[in-house]
């Protein structure tokens, strides 16, 4: 898949500032008056910056507000719902941490849960597509939730407890590549299958149907070098787990290291968030013959 | 909207015959100039006249090489590819914005675009490549089965067809019901085997492929008997067979059968 | 479940204001076209459901007509050369001062010396208007396109059976059951062969594709016989062999209708060694078997004999069958004699040739319909043979292309599948024997129109045009001892022949829809070189060039006066029978184009322009007696014409009241009438004239009635071709007429009565060394036009140049791996003439030794109001650039024509190279030019077409 900036930035901002909401619903920490403010000022411009960069992804976005409507069974319009309702009732729990110094402790809880439930609607988008057989697995979800928790509880000052979720997030994120890696080979769709021709004998393609590109191979026909994936995966663990987990852990008060432990995160969650779309291969490349 | 429907009346569909398309491409620009005039934008080129032209099409037609497993010669198949107006459309129900629907009355998958924010999603859910979103409106495009030109009534009766399928030059695009077992579409895919593409992906596609007939076979004529008797052994033997078979010839009457 | 609430949509929206009906101009099938206007604009093009060729279907390139006419690449108003040649700079003119110009140039020569204009058009569709106003000018230089393309598909089949495939005939696509097709890309007759194939497949039919690569109709062929090029003559006449052998032939049909019986002198020492013996009215002789005795071939009653012999005058006469099985029984024809040659198992030849005599014999069947030869016999019902046959350019653009031709037509009348149920048919105005045509004119004087006809058949060396001196009376050498058969003339060496003085040299190259600096032209370099080279004063060495194009091609920036023509949609045309006909083996049909847009540009339709240059310069036909023009434009004269008196141009709705079918005085309201129609005219053949018709009389007559012919022709079928033999024998030094000693050997291998094979590509022509060079070129390179693209020059078109923007070499497999390419690579493709480096691409369905591209993809930068990045000038290219018009120098001096020594067709597929891996890969397919200015201006970047609201 293409790998495109506003999505990245999109689900890596966005899929932060829920994480830091919802740590922030459950009062951990619970702060109060200008400090709240600037807590709640980063998880907004995160969340609301992230969900706006995602309307750049848009090619009409006057109908956007139309996305609200079909609940039912679109992950992408849950996600309207749930992000809206997260942002307005950890609005007004933050309204009352800011202005009233009162913590509405349950209004806290449910806005945690929309948050992280935005985030896991976020997940389903990618994960709910058979067409692309690495995102098709629960690990896309807890990935996404891992991601934001662990994200969020750097972001929200959890010295040790960042840490060890940050490690455990590298942890399963390793363990997924390997898993993911084979999925689209065990999923069995093949140039053979996507043209029933395997009956035949080997299939390759002989003349795509167009010399110039189009839409689809520019959108979903994405070639990641193997030694390029490589070395992104080790920034996407050193600079997304490891490196952060080990400064928040040595120097667990520090204010600056807590700000470049997130930067550095931060980089590393960009460089996954990138793999995660590259390496992504649509069942529809089988039809030009690439994957 | 994007709840599918639990069943359509009918389902309208296509039939393509990969044993008798000859990769002419006349289904792909009769598409296209159907479809830049007709239903929604018109389907744009970008860098029409320059280094990178690429443009939105409704209907590709690929190229494949496939290479017998018993050693044969490599077979080369064209394969004209659209929407399949699955059963099971995922392109539907991903859609946030309800643009995308399956009609109850035909089954024909079709994008609403005054509904449509241009997310692409729908795309990323098709299994086939059958959505392309338009570079210059940014709103989804895909095959309508010619939703315009099959109920049209400003049309003849006998042009209620797609376009893709009145232009086919070789006759390899059927449209018709493939719900009713008794429509000729369903006779032809019972006769021939017709197939769906991603059958793991189970969508269900409504359109189905028919596969090529075996090619290349050697087993023709009784490859037991020897191909041709030979009546003459030698150059010189001929005068004398000719002489025999212009006997047998000239026996007969003047609307006998050739040489025997 | 309730039903969703589904948006409101308009399935009946208004389709068009109008629709008018005319005829595609985008390759020679001519199909009939629906186009769809909205507020006088064209909104959306259509096959006509009702036209004969298309029956409602149409192609890409039909579909994208308006991409075509509304292309960027459009001229816009005459143009006069300001800078140098091939630069592309000019400035604007009137057109009153373009045609004064033109008129200047034209008439000087007129006066002066009329041989000094050579005027050829290249992919015309008015041959017989131009061809016409040719000979009213004087000049004997004029052709079309046709000996660059496939004359000897023509030229084959007229000498063999009084017509060849494509707008000549048929396969009968309703009955055939085995459908054998030899060398054809995607090319004639393209949508009609689509819908036989269709029809064929439809039936469950078997279809056999004889083809080196494996795409297009060979990629639906049930078999695939992945042939070497070059040598289809002897894979042909080893199913000859075969079929000879085993006795699978039709007897009774090659006694009736084919020269088979016919008595030939046999004595070798005989100045008629190899002609015919004929009665004192000059008709061919056979031997009755009913009597024994001689007789005239078309004698009420008699029953020729093939095994008839005959001592006369002491000579021995024996019958054309007979050498015909002697020849074809030799070994030397065997499967397994020819198998490696070919590329062909012999196992695969010998089950093709048993499936052949299988289908045609035992799967034979009989029409319930009566009918009466020409000698009186009446039959009471038609035989089918259920196997068809069809080539094109795979076969002809070799040196041995004619023979080839010739062979496979022998092949289909040996099986008695010619004119009969389920076999092949013509199309009116065919069949016509080779003597109906008529034979080549070139006497020219100043100021008067030319003595006949440019183009036709010579039957015998006096039909030649040679000087006393042995010199070539035309500037491409048609009609010589190089090529005596050259009924289309050789395009491709006008300018070669021009530029180096040889025959002579010329003052004004006019040309219409002609490429010639691009992909229309061998040794494209060099041709740019011979257009711009100057002589030792400075001028240029062809001195005055004169083109008219609807585009901004290559070869307008190698004019000096450029003549814009208008798009297909904006012109009136006549696809006649006087021309290339768009008949079908059922009916005779014609059709017009009329303008269904006007143009926004200040062009002019090319014919309209010649009909005012012809009252310019006051040529006869033009002008009346006062010195009046006749005809105000190309609408009138296809109106008003008459060839012959009451046939005209156009065959329907002739005579005052309008009910002329072929015959008829001019018609005013004719073109009403067509448009009425739908653009076309159709004159359907009675059912029992339908079939047999060189020999039924029912046909005969109909055609007489319908205007074809001036009195009933039956003829035979040449198996045995005796003007060939009249060549053939004047090289063994009989006869007035001798061949100049070079070519005396060519001339006796070649001119081979009876069809023959020898290697073409470095074989017959090829230099003394012509074994070492085989081994090092060894590769055969081929092109072949997309169906998208094919005829059309599609380039500038935006939808048809995404499907085909560059091409690759096509390698097989064998060659793939041999020098280890990758996707990405690319090659540098050598022949005796040059290189080019170009990238690759891997094909499985490709024979061993052969590559191939697609043609005219490649275009130079600045062309086509492309950007010069465009993939086309990048990643594009032309094999043109190292085929030469030229076989390399044989030391002896002379210029030998690359070309088929029969008929001058250009041996495009003779061209053999060596394969190397270019290492690096340049960033660009080589050789790249200086690009062009661009007259017109680029196109838009991006287009969101419609019309409508």
């Amino acid at each position: 898949m293409h790998p495109a900036p506003s999505v990245i930035l999109f689900s890596t901002l966005s899929g932060m500032g829920f994480g830091l909401l919802a740590w922030l619903g459950i009062a951990q920490p619970a702060v109060f008056g200008t400090t709240a403010f600037g807590y709640y000022f980063l998880a907004y411009a995160l969340a609301v910056g992230g969900l706006l960069a995602s309307t750049f992804h848009l090619g009409n976005a006057k109908n956007a507000i139309k996305a609200f409507s079909q609940w039912k069974t679109s992950w992408l319009s849950r996600e309207a719902w749930i992000s809206v309702l997260a942002l307005i009732v950890m609005g007004l729990y933050a309204s009352g941490e800011i202005f009233l110094n009162t913590s509405y402790v349950l209004l806290g809880y449910l806005g945690a849960a929309l948050s992280l439930t935005t985030v896991f609607t976020t997940s389903m988008i990618y994960a709910q597509l058979k067409t692309v057989p690495r995102w098709n697995h629960p690990t896309t979800t807890l990935l996404f939730l891992l991601y934001a928790v662990s994200g969020g509880a750097l972001l929200s000052g959890h010295a040790t407890l960042a840490a060890v979720l940050l490690l455990l997030t590298g942890a399963v994120q390793l363990f997924s590549w390997g898993m993911a890696d084979g999925r689209f080979a065990a999923r069995g769709s093949t140039i053979e299958t996507a043209t029933g021709l395997g009956f035949m004998g080997k299939v390759r393609q002989f003349e795509p149907p167009h010399t110039g590109t189009n839409y689809l191979l520019h959108e979903m026909v994405y070639v990641v070098g193997r030694k390029h994936a490589r070395t992104l995966r080790v920034l996407a663990i050193v600079a997304g787990s490891i490196v952060p987990a080990l400064l928040i852990a040595t120097w667990r008060t520090s204010l600056v290291v807590l700000a470049l432990a997130a930067v550095v995160h931060l980089l590393g969650l960009l460089a996954q968030r990138w793999l995660f779309f590259a390496e992504a291969e649509h069942v529809v490349g089988l039809y030009y013959d690439k994957r | 909207m994007t709840e599918l429907p639990q069943s359509t009346e009918r389902s309208l569909g296509l039939v393509i015959d990969l044993d008798t398309c000859v990769g002419c491409h006349a289904c792909v620009i009769s598409c296209k100039g159907w479809n830049t005039e007709n239903y929604g934008v018109p389907l744009s080129d970008i860098d029409a006249y320059g280094g990178d032209p690429h443009g939105t099409f409704l209907n590709r037609v690929h190229a494949y090489e496939v290479q017998p497993r018993d050693g044969g010669p490599a077979q080369t198949v064209h394969f004209p590819k659209s929407c399949l107006h699955c059963e099971d459309a995922p392109c539907v129900t991903v859609c946030p914005t309800g643009a995308s629907y399956k009609r109850v009355e035909d089954g024909i998958v079709l994008v609403n675009e005054d509904a449509c924010m241009g997310c692409g999603l729908c795309a990323w859910a098709c299994p086939y490549g059958a959505r392309e979103l338009d570079q210059l409106a940014g709103v989804m495009k895909k095959c309508t089965l010619c939703v315009d030109r099959i109920y049209n009534e400003n049309l003849p009766e006998e042009d209620r067809i797609p376009s893709c399928v009145r232009t086919c030059p070789a006759g390899a695009r059927h449209f018709g019901d493939l719900s009713d077992p008794e429509s000729d579409v369903s006779k032809l895919v019972a006769e021939r085997g017709g197939m769906d593409l991603m059958p793991e992906q189970g969508t269900r596609p409504v359109n189905k492929y028919l596969p090529p007939r075996p090619r290349d076979r050697e087993d023709t004529i009784d490859i037991l008997a020897p191909f041709l008797d030979p009546v003459i052994e030698e150059p010189t033997g001929f005068l004398g067979w000719l002489d025999k078979a212009l006997g047998a010839v000239s026996g007969a009457n003047t609307d006998k059968k050739g040489a025997s | 479940m309730n039903k969703p609430v589904q948006p409101m949509l308009d399935t009946s929206p208004r389709v068009s204001d109008e629709i008018r009906q005319t005829t595609c101009y985008m390759c020679a099938c001519r199909c009939g076209i629906n186009v769809h206007m909205k507020s006088g604009k064209v909104a959306y093009i259509e096959g006509n459901r009702n036209h004969p060729v298309n029956k409602g279907v149409l192609c890409a390139k039909g579909s994208s007509g308006i991409m075509q006419v509304n292309a960027p690449s459009r001229l816009k108003k005459p143009l006069k050369r300001v800078g140098p040649r091939g630069s592309g700079a000019f400035e604007e003119i009137e057109w009153d001062e373009a045609l004064e110009i033109a008129t200047g140039h034209l008439k000087r020569l007129r006066d002066e010396a009329p041989e000094k204009l050579a005027f050829f058009t290249g992919r015309d569709q008015s041959q017989s208007f131009t061809g016409f106003w040719a000979q009213a000018y004087g000049t004997p230089n004029y052709a079309a396109h046709g000996g660059f393309c496939s004359v000897n598909m023509a030229a084959g089949g007229i000498y063999t059976m009084g017509g060849a495939f494509w707008e000549f005939g048929q396969p009968d696509w309703d009955r055939a059951k085995l459908f054998m097709i030899f060398g054809v890309a995607e090319d004639h007759d393209s949508n009609p062969i689509k819908m036989g194939l269709g029809k064929l497949k439809a039936r469950g039919a078997k279809v056999i594709g004889v083809n080196p690569i494996r795409s297009g109709y060979n990629a639906v062929a049930d078999e695939w016989v992945g042939i070497t090029p070059g040598t289809d003559g002897l894979f042909i006449l080893s199913l000859a062999h075969e079929l000879l052998k085993a006795g699978k032939v039709d007897l009774d049909y090659l006694a009736r209708f084919t020269n088979a019986p016919v008595l030939v002198n046999n004595d070798p020492g005989s100045p008629e060694h190899g002609l015919f013996l004929r009665d004192r009215n000059g008709k061919p002789l056979v031997i009755d078997r009913k009597t024994g005795k001689q007789a005239a071939f078309d004698k009420k009653g008699i029953q020729p004999d093939l095994a008839g012999q005959l001592k006369k005058g002491g000579k021995t006469h024996r019958t054309v069958f007979q050498m015909l099985a002697e020849r074809y029984l030799s070994d030397a024809y065997a499967p397994e004699n020819v198998a490696e040659r070919c590329g062909v198992p012999a196992r695969q030849i010998r089950r093709i040739a048993a499936e052949l005599a299988h289908v045609a014999f035992e799967e034979a069947f009989e029409l319930p319909i009566e009918w009466t030869d020409f000698r009186g016999d009446k039959h009471k019902t038609m035989t089918g043979r259920p196997v068809a046959m069809h080539a094109m350019r795979g076969i002809s653009a070799h040196a041995n292309g004619f023979q080839t031709a010739r062979a496979l037509h022998v092949l289909q009348i040996l099986l008695g599948t010619v004119e009969v149920p389920g076999g092949f048919r013509f199309k009116p105005p065919y069949p016509k024997p080779v003597e109906g045509h008529p034979k080549p004119h070139a006497g020219h004087a100043p100021g008067k129109p030319l003595d006949g006809p440019h183009l036709g058949y010579p039957l015998e060396p006096a039909d030649l045009l040679i000087n006393e001196d042995g010199s070539a009376k035309r500037i491409d050498k048609a009609f010589t001892w190089e090529n005596p058969m050259s009924a289309h003339g050789l395009m491709h060496m006008v300018i070669s022949n021009a530029h180096a003085g040889d025959p002579y040299k010329i003052d004004t190259l006019f040309m219409f829809m002609a490429n010639m600096s691009w992909n229309s032209s061998m040794n494209v370099t060099g041709v740019m070189e011979m257009l711009t080279d100057k002589d030792e004063n400075g001028d240029y060495v062809i001195p005055n060039i004169i083109y008219s194009d609807a585009y901004a091609s290559e070869m307008v920036a190698y004019a000096d006066l450029v003549l814009p023509d208008t798009t297909y949609l904006e012109r009136h045309d006549c696809i006649s029978l006087l021309d290339r006909p768009i008949c079908e083996a059922d009916a005779m049909a014609d059709s017009i184009r009329w303008p269904v847009i006007e143009p926004d540009r200040d062009v002019r339709a090319f014919q309209s322009v010649l009909v005012d240059l012809g009252v310019r310069l006051g040529l006869p036909g033009f002008v009346d007696e006062d010195g009046k023009a006749v005809y105000k434009d190309y609408a009138d004269y296809i109106v008003n014409h008459q060839r012959r008196p009451g046939v005209g141009p156009l065959a329907g709705w002739r005579g005052k009241d309008g009910k002329g079918a072929g015959r008829g005085e001019p018609n005013p309201r004719q073109l009403e009438r067509y448009i009425e129609n739908g653009g076309f005219f159709i004159h359907h053949i009675p059912e029992h004239a339908a079939y047999y018709k060189p020999w039924n009389t029912a046909y005969q007559d109909w055609a007489v009635d319908s205007g074809l012919y001036d009195k009933p022709a039956p003829y035979l079928f040449q198996l045995y071709s005796e003007p060939l033999r009249k060549f053939q024998l004047a090289a063994e030094g009989h006869g007035a007429h001798q061949p100049p000693e070079h070519l005396r050997a060519q001339v006796q291998l070649v001119m081979d009565p009876l069809p023959v094979w020898y290697p073409s590509a470095g074989g017959l022509s090829s230099p003394p060394d012509g074994a070492s060079s085989s081994e090092e070129f060894p590769v055969h390179a081929l092109t072949q036009r997309p169906m998208a693209m094919y005829h059309s020059w599609g380039t500038q078109n935006a939808w048809l140049r995404q499907l085909h923007g560059r091409n690759p070499l096509y390698l097989p497999t064998k060659i793939w791996e041999q020098h280890g390419f990758k996707e990405g690579d690319f090659a540098r493709v050598t022949s005796p003439h040059g290189s080019i480096v170009v990238p690759v691409a891997h094909q499985g369905g490709l024979n061993d030794s052969t590559v191939w591209t697609w043609n005219a993809i490649g275009k130079r930068k600045g062309a086509w109001a492309l950007a010069d990045d465009a993939p086309e000038a990048t990643r594009g290219f032309l094999l043109n650039h190292i085929i030469h018009e030229l076989l390399p120098p044989k030391g002896d001096g002379l210029r030998w024509a690359n070309s088929d020594p029969v008929t001058g067709q250009a041996a495009w597929f003779d061209l053999k190279v060596k394969i190397e891996k270019a290492d690096p890969p340049p960033d660009e397919a080589q050789p790249q030019f200086a690009p062009i200015a661009s007259p017109v201006g680029r196109g838009p970047k991006n287009l969101a077409w419609k019309v409508g609201k």
